[in-house]
C-alpha cells in the first residue's frame, strides 16, 4: 500500500513522531492530497506555527472546524485543538446536572487536570478525533471521510493511546475515594490513617490543595463510569483497521533513534506503522555509483584549480545523503513493508495554501518515487 | 570574549530551545569548550536521554550520580541525570518524609498532588539545581532543559506556584529557585535555533517570554547547522574545467553546478534568517557550523567547541565587575 493509498482509503490518518520533524505540515499536506482526491477531510492541528496556522485559516480559535476553501474537488476543514473546551465539554456532557457540572468546572484542581495534567492534551486529541469522527453530515453519512490527526511533540510515542486511560487511573485514585465514600465502621481505620497522611501532605504543599482535591472527587462521584466507557469507545476507534499510523521523522541519526524508539512502542501495542515520511531530507547529486569517498579525493588532487571548491561541496552533500540514508535503512526496514517518502528540505516554510500545496505534492511525489 | 570568561559569566546556564535545534549537541560543546578552557563542568540533563553521553564517546545513559565524561588540559566534564522522579525522592527524604514517600508513591497521591500544584516537579529539579550550584565544586553547570515548548512553562514554574502554594516548605523552594533565575551573576539562559523561519520565531518569542515572564537574563543565542562558507562556488564547473584542463566524466560538470547551486540558495536562505533574528532580538549570535557527518562524537564535539569559541572571539567581553 502507497501513501497515496493511505490518504485516499483511510478514515483515521494519526501522524505522530519527536517534536522539530514537520508533523504539523505533514498532517495538513496529507489532508490537502485526499481533498484533492474528493474527499471530505478533517486535520486537527495541535500547535501549528503561526503562519501554517494563518493558511488555514486557524487565527479565531474556536475548537469547531472551519471549512477552507481551495483547488480541490473534495473540502478541507481544519480545526486547532482547544485542549480546555474540549474537556469542559466533556465533563458537560458527562455530568448529572448542570450544577455537577458547574462545581467541577469552578474546581481549581480540575482547571489545572484540564490545563496542565500530563497526557490531557493528548486525551483531548483522541477525544476530539472521536468526536469528529461521530460527526453526522448530510442524511446518515458522516460529516467526513477521512480526519487527520496531529499529536503532541511527546516523548513517549504511546501517550496518546495512553493518556485516556491515565485519566480513568487518576479519577479511580483509591485513596481520595476513601474520603468521598460513605463512612462505614470497617473503614474508619483506614480513614485515620489517611487523614493523618493527607495532614502531613498538606503541610508540605498547603491544606488548599487538599481540600481542593477532596472537593474534586467528591464533585467527580458518579461519573468515572461515563468517562472509562468513552475512553474505551476511544481506543476502539485507534484499533480499528480505517485507522492508520503515519510516522514522521527527519533523517538526523537522533531523531531516527527517536523513530525507532516510536516504531517500536507502536508496534508493541498491536498498532503498527502504514507509513513513514521523512522530512527535511538532503538532496542528491548525480550518479548513485559516486561516493563522498571519491569526490573528497578528487577535491584535493584538484585544489589548486576552480574545481577544488566544486568538488569539495559535492562531497559534502554527498557525505550528508550516504548519511542519512545508513540512518534511515535501519527504521525504514523496521517498520517494512510500510511505504517510505522521504521528502526534500522545503526552501521556506508554508505561507498560504499554495505552499501548502506545494508541500502536498513534494509528498506525493517522494510517495510516489 | 574567552571561553573561560563566557562560561563564567554565571555559575548556572540553562540550554534551552524547541525540538530538532541541536540543543543537547550545543549543551555538550558547551561543556567540552569549558573543558578544554581548564574548567570543571557538570553537564545536567533532565530528560532521560541517551545522547549526550554518547557524544563524549561514553557508552550508555547518564545516571543520577555524575560520571566522568573528559578530562584533559586541567578542566573536566561530568554528566548526570536530574528527572523530576529522582528529585522528589531525594526531596521527600531530606525533609523527613522517608517513610510516607513509599505510600504517596504507591497511592498515586503524588499524582493528584502534582496535578493539584503542576510546576511542582519543574520546581524540585530546579531546587535540586540550586543545591548543586551551593553544593557541587564545579566551575559551571550546564542545563539541558526540557525540549518542545516547555521551557517557558519549566521556567515559570516557580513564579506560578508562588500564587498558588502560599506556605510550607515548597513555597521556600520556588523562592529560591525564583531568586536564582533573576540573578543574572547566578543563571542565565542561553536559547539555541536553526537558521530557519519556523525555529528563528519560536527563539525570538520564547526569548521575550522568558525575559517578561521569568526576568530571566539571556546569554548570547546560539544559530545551529549553518553551512560552512565555501567559496568559488560562483564558477560554471564546465567551463572553469576546459580553463583548467581537467577532464571530467560526463553529466558531471552539470551535478557539480547543481550541487554549488543548492548551496548557495541555502547559504543565501540561512543568511537571512540570521539577519532576521538579529534584528528581532537584540543579542549577540553564536554560530556553529552544520556538520555534513550528521553523526555527533568526541571528533565533532570539538569541532563545535572550536567554533563555539572562534565565534566567541568575535564578541566584547563582559564589563569588568
Amino acid at each position: 500500500m502507497s501513501i497515496r493509498e493511505l490518504v485516499s482509503g483511510a478514515s483515521i490518518v494519526v501522524c505522530c513522531g519527536s517534536g522539530g520533524v514537520g508533523k504539523t505540515t505533514t498532517a495538513a499536506a496529507l489532508a490537502v492530497e485526499a481533498a484533492r482526491l474528493g474527499r471530505r477531510a478533517c486535520v486537527v492541528t495541535i500547535d501549528p506555527a503561526k503562519r501554517l496556522a494563518d493558511a488555514l485559516g486557524l487565527e479565531s480559535l474556536t475548537n469547531m472546524p472551519g471549512r477552507v476553501e481551495g483547488p480541490w474537488s473534495g473540502e478541507l476543514w481544519a480545526v486547532m485543538l482547544d485542549t480546555k473546551s474540549t474537556f469542559d465539554a466533556l465533563v458537560t456532557q458527562y455530568a448529572d446536572t448542570p450544577a455537577q457540572a458547574e462545581r467541577i468546572l469552578a474546581n481549581r484542581l480540575y482547571r489545572n487536570i484540564s490545563g496542565a495534567l500530563s497526557g490531557t492534551q493528548e486525551y483531548m486529541a483522541m477525544e476530539k478525533l472521536f468526536e469528529l469522527h461521530q460527526a453526522a453530515g448530510v442524511g446518515d453519512a458522516p460529516a467526513y471521510d477521512l480526519i487527520v490527526v496531529d499529536t503532541p511533540p511527546t516523548r513517549n510515542a504511546l501517550d496518546f493511546i495512553d493518556a485516556p486511560r491515565r485519566l480513568t487511573k487518576f479519577l479511580d485514585n483509591r485513596l481520595f475515594r476513601l474520603l468521598v465514600m460513605p463512612s462505614r465502621t470497617y473503614l474508619r481505620a483506614v480513614s485515620v490513617a489517611t487523614q493523618a497522611f493527607l495532614r502531613t501532605v498538606a503541610r508540605v504543599v498547603g491544606a488548599e490543595v487538599v481540600d481542593d482535591a477532596v472537593a474534586f472527587f467528591q464533585s467527580f462521584e458518579g461519573m468515572e463510569q461515563g468517562f472509562r466507557e468513552r475512553a474505551q469507545r476511544v481506543l476502539e476507534l485507534l484499533a480499528d483497521d480505517a485507522t492508520v499510523f503515519v510516522l514522521v521523522a527527519s533523517p538526523r541519526r537522533d531523531t531516527v533513534e527517536e523513530a525507532l524508539y516510536f516504531a517500536d512502542r507502536l508496534i508493541e501495542a498491536g498498532i503498527g506503522v502504514d507509513g513513514l515520511v521523512v522530512n527535511r531530507m538532503h538532496p542528491r547529486f548525480g550518479a548513485v555509483t559516486g561516493s563522498a569517498a571519491a569526490d573528497r579525493s578528487r577535491a584535493e588532487t584538484l585544489a589548486s584549480t576552480p574545481l577544488g571548491g566544486l568538488f569539495a561541496n559535492l562531497a559534502d552533500f554527498r557525505q550528508v545523503a550516504e548519511h542519512e540514508e545508513e540512518h534511515l535503512a535501519e527504521l525504514a526496514e523496521r517498520v517494512a513493508p510500510a511505504p517510505v517518502a522521504r521528502v526534500p528540505f522545503l526552501d521556506h516554510d508554508v505561507h498560504d495554501l499554495d505552499g501548502l500545496g506545494e508541500v502536498a505534492a513534494a509528498l506525493m511525489a517522494a510517495a510516489d518515487s | 570574549m574567552d571561553p573561560a570568561g563566557f562560561c563564567q559569566q554565571s555559575r548556572v546556564l540553562i540550554v534551552a530551545g524547541t525540538g530538532g535545534v541541536g540543543k543537547t549537541t550545543v549543551s555538550a560543546a558547551i561543556a567540552r569548550m569549558g573543558a578544554r578552557a581548564g574548567l570543571k563542568v557538570l553537564l545536567v540533563e533532565v530528560e532521560g536521554k541517551s545522547g549526550l553521553a554518547g557524544s563524549f564517546g561514553h557508552a550508555g545513559p547518564l545516571s543520577y550520580r555524575e560520571t566522568v565524561l573528559s578530562e584533559d588540559r586541567g578542566g573536566s566534564v561530568r554528566g548526570r541525570t536530574l528527572t523530576p522522579d529522582d528529585a522528589l525522592v531525594e526531596y521527600l527524604e531530606q525533609h523527613g518524609m522517608k517513610r510516607i514517600s513509599r505510600r504517596l508513591i504507591s497511592s498515586g497521591a503524588i499524582e493528584v498532588v502534582a496535578t493539584a500544584v503542576p510546576g511542582i516537579k519543574d520546581i524540585l529539579v530546579l531546587g535540586k539545581v540550586k543545591a548543586l550550584e551551593r553544593d557541587s565544586d564545579a566551575d559551571v553547570i550546564v542545563l539541558d532543559a526540557p525540549a518542545a515548548g516547555h521551557a517557558i512553562t519549566f521556567l515559570s514554574s516557580a513564579n506560578g506556584l508562588l500564587d498558588a502554594v502560599r506556605v510550607g516548605p515548597i513555597r521556600a523552594q520556588a523562592e529560591e529557585v525564583v531568586g536564582l533565575l533573576s540573578d543574572a551573576a547566578r543563571c542565565q539562559v542561553l536559547l539555541v535555533t536553526l537558521p530557519e523561519e519556523t525555529p528563528v520565531n519560536e527563539l525570538v518569542e520564547t526569548g521575550f517570554a522568558l525575559e517578561d515572564r521569568v526576568g530571566v537574563s539571556l546569554a548570547p543565542v546560539v544559530v545551529n547547522g549553518l553551512y560552512p562558507a565555501l567559496g568559488g562556488l560562483d564558477v560554471g564547473a564546465a567551463t572553469v574545467a576546459a580553463d583548467a584542463e581537467v577532464h571530467l566524466r560526463p553529466g558531471e560538470a552539470e551535478t557539480l553546478d547543481e550541487a554549488a547551486a543548492f548551496r548557495r540558495t541555502r547559504q543565501e536562505l540561512q543568511s537571512e534568517q540570521v539577519a532576521r533574528l538579529a534584528e528581532a532580538l537584540p543579542l549577540p549570535q553564536l554560530r556553529l557550523p552544520f556538520l555534513f557527518t550528521t553523526d555527533v562524537g568526541p571528533a565533532e564535539l570539538d569541532v563545535l567547541a572550536d567554533a563555539l569559541a572562534a565565534s566567541l572571539a568575535e564578541i566584547p567581553g563582559p564589563a569588568a565587575r
